[in-house]
């Protein structure tokens, strides 16, 4: 599976919650993409990652225009 | 004098300095908020970092309403998919629209923004449509149920002042909605100035971020926003076009 643009080589059967874990993410800090739809914090510990999927995670940072 | 709040989105503001807090050291905004005294600071949205870097939510003082924008969105979908993540974030359903194609000048695209406004507006987003300004979209953008318009003073970071005052002054008489002057303001005295002329709100970044002593320029930003609206508030005095008018009395009594 595709993580933030990174292919990752994770067994089927992770859930997103694991997967957060293992990449170091901080889940209260993030908001989670599974293929371009969102995933809603309720959902980490049951949504249930495939090979070819892709998952954008992100958070805040600095910003005022572009 | 009775209490001048600014209202943006259903919420009472008392500050009209709209923080932005890109391009500078995290840890020099808690000082920067309390210097403006801002009580709104824009945020981007990007691919999170795993490394345990310092997160940006753990430096803004409680309490400061968070703007989120749609930086790097290229289109309405775009921007429609940041602004969904940025409310995922859990930090309440403000945010700035802001679509960019062109990547010399970082000029908005409006007729995409009037896309985004629209789609954002319809799922219960507070939209603040950066723009360019121009009447005809701002309106559009008035019938998309924008919460107000922000248009452009010059160009994203460029500390060039206020390059489209004529054109914003249209916008401030027709357009009902706060329009809140963003992008291109590099001094305090530019700031007042769209504050005397009648702006509801001013946004600064890299004025700050790019300031000798960032906490210091963001107190002398908050000075000039507050001069300027008290200024704005009490009417400017009349400009005379040809002649002096004296102050005092001219009425001599040394030569009685």
């Amino acid at each position: 599976m595709k993580i933030n643009g990174v292919q990752k080589e994770y067994s089927e059967g992770l859930t997103v919650s694991e997967m957060l874990i293992k990449e170091g993410f901080q889940k209260e800090r993030v908001a989670v993409e599974l293929n371009e739809e969102i995933v809603p914090k309720d959902d980490y510990e049951t949504i249930v990652l495939r090979v070819a999927d892709v998952v954008e995670v992100v958070s805040f940072m600095g910003g005022g225009s572009k | 004098m009775k209490q001048d709040v600014f209202m943006l989105g259903g919420q009472e503001f008392q500050s009209r300095f709209i923080l932005g807090s890109g391009k500078y050291n995290v840890e020099l905004i808690q000082a920067a908020v309390e210097n403006a005294g801002a009580q709104i600071i824009t945020l981007a949205v990007r691919r999170a970092n795993s490394m345990g870097e310092g997160n940006i939510m753990d430096f803004i003082p409680e309490g400061v309403t968070l703007l989120p924008n749609t930086s790097g969105a290229r289109n309405a979908e775009e921007a429609v998919r940041i602004a969904r993540l940025s409310r995922e974030l859990g930090c309440g359903n403000f945010v700035k629209i802001e679509i960019m194609r062109d990547s010399k000048y970082l000029l908005p695209d409006n007729q995409e923004t009037v896309k985004a406004a629209d789609l954002l507006t319809r799922e219960g987003f507070v939209v603040l449509p950066y723009m360019y300004p121009d009447l005809n979209t701002a309106r559009d953008l008035v019938n998309a149920g924008a919460a107000a318009v922000m248009p452009l003073a010059a160009p994203i970071g460029s500390n060039k002042g206020l390059a489209t005052r004529e054109f914003i002054k249209i916008l401030i008489d027709e357009i009902e909605l706060p329009v809140i002057v963003d992008a291109g303001i590099g001094r305090p005295s530019q700031a007042c100035e769209v504050m005397e002329m009648g702006a509801a709100a001013v946004m600064a970044n890299t004025a700050i971020a790019t300031a000798g002593n960032i906490p210091q320029m963001a107190s002398a930003f908050r000075k000039a926003i507050e001069a300027g609206r008290e200024a704005y508030l009490s009417g400017l005095g009349r400009v005379r076009e040809r002649g002096g008018e004296a102050s005092s009395p001219l009425t001599g009594f040394l030569r009685d």
